[in-house]
Formats: structure tokens, sequence, C-alpha cells
């Protein structure tokens, strides 16, 4: 009687753990070499046949194509640079530098890869259209209500998510182990 | 219930094994993932336009809207497949996916370095098989090795600006790809 309430405690036992561990990974995201440069974290691994277990789970569960390895590589931020998790009646500025590429985009989803509806039906820039100043350098104002410049709109959602892609870039798996960057500061500016 | 540490071991090894297998087998049981998605509409070896991502719906998540995008879904089983896709004025990408969304091959336009990106995929037993005289007069032909005999080969066209949407789509339409016919010669 003992064994058999033993064996039937450790199988439940083993079910939740082995099920909760996979719902956990998969549900974080977990994936194997990063990259990360100050708020952003690519994973160029995730664009090749070296993609680990964990990353293709998820894309298999998020129905997700990732960028390959030859075309791009992508970035991606929830944060801010002091850790201020993407709040869309926030205010957030983006700006600096980016690392070599032929062209960038960037474009902000909801924490599931949707695109955020708003009045002004942006939801990204590229290298091409952005708004410099008389030095090439840019400012991307990302929040709920219209500013001069680039204006990205967050839509007031509660969360959002930052993706930062670069096209024919030189930085990729080769480059894992080097000082790369930079990438664009994230700073937060007050919130509604 | 001096056992009890015991059966804790046995249950949190019984756990690590249940976890990894769920995570190994996790693309195989999918059925929500890209080829799926994609399956339902699309027909097979035939360069299909996407509808674009907005706010209301999108085919795939994290889709980049500053691109047009097509996809070739293919068959490798009846033969090998030729695809040709002219080149935009800004940056037309071919990523090839297997089954499983696991990105085998990228190749862009400037790598390719002519205006239409030419290749030919085939699975490595059909790359076997091609007579050694062919691979020779084949030097400047790109052979693409499919793990899969099934996946997905996806086009994308950069718009620079929101303008520019309707060129980078009508350069993709003008992609192909199908499958080759044996010839005899």
């Amino acid at each position: 009687m003992r064994l058999f309430v033993g064996s039937c405690f450790t199988l439940l036992l083993a079910a939740a753990i082995g099920l909760g561990a996979t719902w956990l990974t998969l549900s974080h995201g977990i994936a194997f070499g990063s990259l990360t440069i100050g708020a952003w974290t690519a994973w160029p691994k995730n664009g090749s046949v070296d993609i680990d277990p964990y990353a293709r789970a998820t894309i298999a569960r998020t129905g997700e194509l990732p960028i390959g390895a030859g075309d791009g590589l992508a970035f991606y931020a929830h944060t801010d640079d002091a850790g201020n998790t993407f709040d869309g009646r926030c205010t957030f500025t983006i700006s600096g530098m980016t690392p070599a590429a032929r062209y960038w985009t960037v474009t902000l989803y909801d924490p599931e890869g949707r695109l955020v509806a708003n009045k002004i039906d942006r939801h990204g820039f590229t290298s091409a259209e952005i708004v410099r100043d008389s030095s090439g350098r840019f400012a991307i104002n990302v929040g709920p209500r219209a500013r001069p410049g680039n204006w990205l709109p967050t839509g007031g959602v509660e969360q959002f998510v930052l993706v930062w892609r670069l096209y024919d870039t030189p930085i990729g798996l080769a480059s894992l182990t080097s000082k790369e960057g930079p990438m664009p500061a994230i700073v937060r500016k007050g919130c509604s | 219930m001096k056992r009890l540490p015991l059966w804790l071991l046995g249950a949190l090894l019984l756990g690590g094994i249940v976890h990894l297998s769920t995570v190994l087998a996790m693309p195989q049981a999918a059925t929500q993932d890209a080829y799926s998605r994609l399956a339902r509409l699309t027909p097979v070896n035939k360069v299909v336009p996407l509808p674009p991502p907005d706010a209301r719906a999108a085919i795939m998540p994290f889709m980049d809207p500053a691109f047009a995008a097509a996809v070739c879904r293919y068959d490798l089983s009846s033969g090998a497949l030729k695809l040709n896709a002219p080149v935009s004025q800004a940056y037309t990408s071919v990523t090839f996916y297997t089954r499983n969304s696991v990105a085998y091959y990228a190749i862009n336009d400037r790598a390719a370095g002519r205006r239409a990106i030419e290749l030919d995929l085939m699975t490595p037993e059909q790359h076997a098989q091609m007579p050694e005289d062919e691979d020779v007069t084949a030097a400047d032909r790109l052979i693409i090795e499919s793990p899969t005999t099934t996946g997905l080969i996806v086009l994308r066209a950069l718009a620079p600006e929101p303008g520019a949407m309707e060129k980078a789509r009508s350069s993709l339409a003008g992609a192909r790809c199908g499958v080759e016919v044996q010839a005899q010669q």
C-alpha cells in the first residue's frame, strides 16, 4: 500500500515538475547564447541551424519565424537602460548610435508580438525615413501622446516590446565574444 | 516516511526527463507554428504575397511592418525546386526555413550580387543524384540543400519609407518558385 501511494505521489510530482518547468522556460523565452548591449538582447544562433532546443520549442509555440543569420539580427528590449519595464503610458526616448548595418528598423509590439493600434498608423521607423539632426544623430520619442520629431506611439498599452533589426550587418555569430556596440540608449522621461 | 527523500529524488529525476522530452517534442507537436499557419493560406510550390501585418491581424507574431513579404511553401518530394526573385531597389532577402521553422539559409541581394536571386533547392539525396557533368556546368548556379522535404522560403523586400511599399510589393510579385521539369539530355 505504501509503495502504491509512494509511486503515485512520485509520478504526479514528476509530471508537475516536468510540465511546470517546460511551461516556465517556454513562456519566458529562455534561449542560450544571447548577446546583450545595454537594454537590447539578441540571440544570433536563433537565425541558424545552431538554434537551441528551447528556442526551437518557443518559436514552434509562438509561430514566429526568426530572422535568418544571413539576413540580419534582431535585438529585443523589454525595459529601458535603468530596468524600468516598458509601459505604454510612459514616455521613453531612444537616442544614440547604431551598429554598422545597411538598413535598420525599429518596431513597437505588444508582448505577444502584435502591432499596437494608434491614430497615425505608425508602428516603427526605418533608418532611411528617420528624422536626423545636422550631425546625423536621431532621437525617437516613444509615448502615448504626439511629440514633434520622431514620435513612436504606444497607444497607451500596459506593456510593450521594442525590436531593433539590423539588416545586412557584420554583427552576428562571429562577433559574439567581441565587445560590440553601441546600441541606442533608452531613457524614461515620465509617466502620465 | 523514512523513504520520503528517496521518493522526492525520484520525482525530481523523472520530472527532468518529462521536461526535456516535452521541450524536444514541442516542434513536432505544435499546431500553431509558422508552417501550419501558412499551410492554411498558401498552395504548395508557388510564391504567394503575404498580407502586411497590422494592429488587427498578422499571420505570424513579430513580423517587420517595413517589409513586403511573400512565401513559397515548398515540397521537394516530386523534384528539386527553382527559385527566382528579382531584387528591389532598397533591400531584398530570401530566407529558407525547415518544416519546423529553423532558418537554415539566408541570402540578401548584395550577397547574390545580381539583379535577381536565383537558386536551386533540393534534398541532399537529390543533390547526390545530380549527374556530375551537370554539376560542372552548374558552377554558377547556387545550390541549397534543404534538411527537410517540406519547408518555407520567405522573400522580403524593404520599403525604406511607407510610400515605397507598393514598389517593394511589385518587385516581389515577379518572384517565382517551382519544381524543375526533368529534362533528359
